[in-house]
């Protein structure tokens, strides 16, 4: 009895003390980060106010574009790139489809990555927005005017195009990279005999500076190591530029490992200025290729594909003198150009410390010949030479560095979850800021180039997990703001995003928003089936084809009835808005079509495609809510047997339009 | 030449700016119109008051309460209304103005100014009284087939919708501001420099 009693007092004081103890351990945390008293106000746009900047945050795998304001966090838009988007009939429309085009015929989908603004001499321009697709390699070219993406490139020789699409400072080069190395050109061939056989095509397109058109300059003919990021050099850099690198180990099997081995990774300092001295010599070979360039006419209100068949191929060999790697800290991921063109900074994301070389020590090194050996021919330069400093244990998983003008880095680590600003001349660290949680890519808006602004910046988070309401399973995606017009950042506002939202540009509001676009001009309208007036409506049959040129108005369509239609007809409605005035779009759906509906801008011409099956009277109406009268806004086919003599008619209120 | 046949010459001239600048605008905001829609009237013609397409956007708005189109130079090309006289004839009578005036200035005599200053305000006068009485049509001559047919509250008649001609009201969800426009400044200018060539005048 004793005994138990014993040993019942024992476990009673056992358990007591073990309660005692995990008092201290820790809970739930707070997780309110720097959130200072008077964040509330610095975020908040009162109704009806606008935001003072955009920012254009990427939709990863959406494989959209999306446009946000700050400080307020609110979604704007997404602009439809590389998905198909059924809301706004984007890659549904006869209009919109050879957009999506590729080599491997129609891709629905898109992993969007990293946007980037115009340049005009080293500054944000506001012309146009590139931004590049992983899986399927693709540029895109939005307008900045209307909002809509007017280009898409393919990448030939390339796959998972991620070192892109970075801007020079006059726009005169969009760059791509390949992240997994493959055969150039492509052949069949065992995966283990990779090493040295398979290359990393670094793709150059130029841009029409009037029109903004893409073209692929050059390719480059690299090693088979994965190019992960770029940045182009700028004021006494500009002219070069310069790509990170890992897996230099060339292996090709569980990377995680087998390309963790080296030491050192490179930086590839591409002198693209002497390679195209070196073409006007006549350097590079024209190689065959196949590969998609789909452009939207803003006029006729139509894409087309066109598939090119040819690309100028430069093996570094033949361009001597332009290419040098720069070692760099284990597997380095980001690879960013301070304002100034000076510092090149690499993050090695294996590694302990980032590693900032110095522009000017490179071109020393390079006249001193200071090489470290070379790399396929290609020399590697002594570290020593052109490392201007190590900073030291920032945290933990360094990914990307933004800047300000101050001289101030600001990098995030994804391990570590934060972001750390440190002054780069003296390599100190600063401030450093939790974020919630995983950050990949932050933004400053005018990052990428010399003049960024110093108020805001956005980190871009890979996991939310309790930071929202939960959703189930699958929970938002989000960014987060902090004010650096400071010595310390502030964290401001968390924000749910679409997609992944993996890179951002932003840029304040002024320098777009006064030119974006109202509406389409009718009189510019050149759709080949666009009408201008109600009168012009009109329904023809070409054999087993229905063509009906139909028009949108408050708050009625043109025809209205139509008849002689029969099942097994391919219906063509080719629907224009005739309104002219701001925010008046019409949409447009038809019961049993197999396609997405239209929704169609003032003096805008679109198509979409009806298959009638069943004999009957079949309705459609307007999907946007236009008008007072939207609900009247309607009208019906009549379908009638294969075979039947029903004479097509077509009338509004009981008349021919326009007699 | 003398000062004042000089200043009678270039009052005439003057009313050559009528031929571009609107007499009178017509503005409308709405809660949906934050950006107002604009109607210029000029003497041969309507244009757009403020934004590309305002008047048509206006004629578009105007059907919802059974107005007639507005006599705008798209609808008498697509005719779908009768084209407004007065467009005819008032460029007519400018130019016999502006003749007048020079040819007045020419002669010299000081009772010509004083006399083209009275013709000046009759026209005016009576362009006023058209164009309130066009107003006046405008605004009841109502299509029976409207879609928003509205009653006075207080007379229980249906709702008349003529535009204010000096100054501003409330019709439904739009507020209707009606002012002179620079071609009336124009015309003034004229009368006052006619005025001052009469004034001026040495015997």
């Amino acid at each position: 009895m004793k005994i138990i009693i014993k040993t019942i007092s024992i476990l009673i004081i056992l358990v007591g003390t073990l309660s005692m103890m995990s008092c201290g351990a820790p809970t739930a945390s707070s997780n309110k980060g720097a959130i200072s008293g008077n964040a509330a106000e610095k975020v908040y746009v009162a109704p009806g106010e606008h935001d003072s900047h955009y920012a254009f945050i990427s939709g990863g795998f959406s494989g959209q574009l999306s446009v946000y304001g700050l400080p307020s966090g609110r979604l704007f838009r997404v602009i439809p790139v590389f998905s198909q988007d059924p809301e706004k009939g984007y890659g549904y429309s006869e209009e919109t489809k050879p957009m999506l085009m590729t080599s491997h015929g129609f891709v629905p989908w898109g992993d969007s990555h990293h946007p980037d603004i115009s340049q005009t001499n080293g500054s944000i321009d506001g012309r146009w927005i590139f931004i590049n697709e992983n899986n399927t390699p693709r540029v895109a070219r939005i307008s900045l005017k209307t909002f809509e993406t007017e280009e898409i490139i393919e990448i030939p020789n390339s796959a998972g195009n991620h070192s892109s699409s970075f801007v020079t400072e006059n726009s005169e080069y969009i760059v791509c990279g390949t992240r997994f190395a493959i055969p150039f050109p492509q052949r069949d061939m065992p995966i283990k005999d990779m090493k040295g056989e398979f290359k990393g095509a670094l793709t150059f397109l130029n841009v029409d500076q009037n029109t903004g058109n893409m073209d692929i300059a050059f390719q480059l003919r690299m090693p088979g190591f994965n190019y992960d990021l770029a940045h182009p050099g700028r004021g006494k850099s500009h002219g070069w530029f310069f790509f990170s690198t890992y897996n230099t180990e060339e292996a090709n099997t569980l990377l995680e490992v087998n390309a963790s081995q080296n030491d050192k990774d490179f930086i590839a300092a591409i002198n693209w200025q002497k390679i195209e001295e070196y073409i006007d010599r006549g350097a590079g070979k024209k190689m065959p290729a196949r590969y998609a360039h789909n452009i939207w006419d803003d006029n006729k209100h139509t894409a087309t594909s066109t598939m090119k068949r040819e690309v100028l191929v430069i093996d570094p060999s033949e361009v001597p003198d332009a290419i040098y790697f720069l070692p760099i800290a284990k597997s380095p991921h980001g690879c960013d150009v301070d304002p100034t063109g000076e510092y090149i900074i690499g993050s090695g994301k294996l590694s302990a410390s980032m590693t900032v070389h110095s522009f000017t020590k490179m071109l020393k090194a390079i006249e001193d010949k200071a090489f470290d050996g070379d790399a396929y021919g290609m020399p590697i330069l002594k570290f020593d030479a052109v490392n201007y400093g190590l900073l030291n244990q920032p945290g933990l998983g360094p990914l990307h560095t933004e800047f300000d003008t101050r001289g101030n880095g600001y990098t995030t680590f994804f391990i570590s979850s934060e972001v750390v600003k440190w002054n780069i001349e003296n390599l100190e660290v600063l401030d450093r800021q939790p974020v919630y949680y995983s950050v990949g890519h932050l933004m400053i808006p005018g990052g990428n180039s010399r003049t960024p602004d110093d108020k805001y910046l956005v980190a871009m988070n890979k996991i939310t997990k309790d930071r929202y309401l939960p959703t189930g399973p699958e929970v938002c995606q989000s960014a987060q703001l902090f004010d650096i017009s400071g010595d310390k950042m502030n964290l401001l506002l968390d924000f749910p995003t679409i997609g992944e939202p993996h890179y951002a540009a932003g840029c304040a509001a002024e320098l777009i928003k006064d030119k974006t676009t109202k509406i389409y001009r009718l009189e510019e309208n050149e759709h080949k089936y666009g009408v201008k007036s109600e009168s012009e409506s009109k329904v023809v049959r070409k054999g087993r084809e229905v063509h009906i040129y139909m028009t949108m108005i408050r708050s009625h369509f043109s025809p209205d009835n139509i008849e002689g239609v029969r099942v097994g007809d391919k219906v063509f409605f080719h629907v224009t808005n005739l309104e002219q005035d701001y925010d008046v779009p019409h949409g447009i759906s038809m019961i049993g079509a197999n396609t997405s509906e239209l929704l169609v801008m003032p003096g805008r011409t679109a198509t979409f495609t009806w298959e009638p099956k069943e004999v009957g009277i079949w309705p459609f109406y307007c999907t946007d809510f236009c008008s007072a009268l939207h609900q009247e806004m309607q009208g019906y086919v009549r379908v009638s047997p294969r075979g039947s003599n029903v004479p097509i008619s077509y009338t509004l209120d009981g008349d021919i339009p326009g007699e | 030449m003398k000062k004042s046949r000089v200043l009678m010459i270039i009052a005439a001239i003057l009313l050559s700016a009528l031929y571009i600048l609107p007499l009178w605008k017509i503005t409308l905001v709405a809660p949906q119109y934050p950006e107002p829609l604009g109607l210029n009237i000029h003497i041969n013609r309507l244009s757009d008051g403020i934004q590309f397409n305002d008047v048509n956007n206006i004629d578009l708005l105007n059907h919802y309460i059974g107005m007639t189109h507005l006599p705008s130079i798209d609808n008498v090309r697509k005719g779908i209304i009768e084209p407004f006289k007065e467009f005819t004839y008032m460029p007519i009578i400018v130019a016999l103005m502006i003749l007048l005036g020079i040819v007045f200035g020419l002669i010299g005599k000081r009772n010509l100014y004083m006399t083209w200053i009275v013709i000046l305000g009759l026209l005016g006068i009576i362009g006023i009284y058209d164009f309130s009485s066009w107003l006046q049509k405008y605004g009841h001559d109502l299509d029976p087939n409207a879609i928003l047919k509205m009653t006075d509250p207080v007379t229980g008649e249906i709702m008349a919708y003529n535009p204010p001609i000096f100054g501003y009201k409330e019709m439904l969800n739009f507020q209707v501001y009606s002012y002179p426009a620079a071609g009336t400044y124009f015309i003034v200018a004229a009368a006052v420099l006619a005025f001052f060539a009469y004034i001026l005048y040495k015997r």
